[in-house]
């Protein structure tokens, strides 16, 4: 059984304007692990990814909320990114590399390839009409040197 | 966004300072498009210097700006890609077609 040390939810309309603002707030909540640079970079990239996904394809065209909840473990973050939105109709698709039905906004389609990449797991649930959720864990390792000094 | 546009040498240079997501990415495509179809350059260079963020919409950004410098007889470049940068580029296959160069100054003869 996983220790839960910290929690904090949020939840913002689903404008692109947001997506920095995601992802920002979770790269400064994540920093109370003590992760790297190279980590705070590969948690910001992937928060900003499935905002941008619940932003494009949860509301097209409508504004709708985004969540995003994050856990800290002893040594792990756990991100949770979910909508009310349209759902997807079949994950494997959208997970291809380059698969995407939005090239006409220029999307390449690397979303959850990048998410996949960064992350240490990722789990992807979807009803259509209902919404989807978006769970990502990613190790953080606290072996750096002068730690608990305190 | 700073636009360089060197005439001698049909060069277009931008550099960009903006983090680069959906939400800035849209400005950036109309004002690089923009610049593209008024000077059409033989090569325009993306200056990724500072930028200190990209997710996938720079893939995205890349790709439409290499189509469009195309369409007008230019062909594109990427100049000052850093490792985070490099690793999400690399994922999406487009250095195969779009080349990174490490200084381009020696082309600005003015």
């Amino acid at each position: 059984m996983k220790n839960i040390k910290n929690e904090m939810k949020m939840e913002f309309s689903s404008k692109s304007a947001n997506e920095a603002f995601a992802r920002i707030s979770v790269a400064a909540f994540a920093s109370q692990l003590d992760p790297t640079i190279e980590e705070i970079a590969d948690i910001k990239t992937s928060v900003s990814e499935a905002v941008t996904n619940a932003i494009i394809h949860a509301y097209p065209n409508k504004d709708g909320i985004v969540k995003v909840k994050a856990l800290l473990y002893d040594e792990e973050i756990e991100i949770e990114i979910s909508d009310t939105g349209e759902g997807i109709e079949n994950i494997e698709e959208a997970k291809t590399p380059l698969y995407t039905t939005k090239g006409n906004l220029e999307r390449s389609g690397m979303g959850f390839t990048i998410m996949e990449n960064f992350m240490d797991e990722l789990k992807v649930e979807s009803i259509v009409g209902l919404g989807t959720k978006i769970t990502m864990n990613k190790k953080i390792n606290k072996n750096k040197a002068l730690e608990n000094t305190y | 966004m700073n636009v360089k546009h060197f005439i001698e040498d049909k060069l277009l240079v931008f550099e960009i300072s903006e983090e680069i997501d959906h939400h800035t990415s849209e400005r950036i495509r109309k004002r690089a498009d923009y610049e593209i179809q008024r000077f059409m350059p033989r090569k325009v260079i993306f200056d990724l210097e500072k930028v200190n963020f990209m997710d996938s919409a720079g893939i995205g950004l890349i790709i439409g700006r290499y189509k469009t410098a195309n369409d007008f007889g230019g062909n594109l470049e990427l100049a000052n890609v850093n490792h985070k940068l490099k690793r999400i580029f690399e994922m999406s296959g487009i250095l195969k077609i779009i080349p990174i160069i490490d200084n381009y100054s020696n082309e600005q003869t003015g």
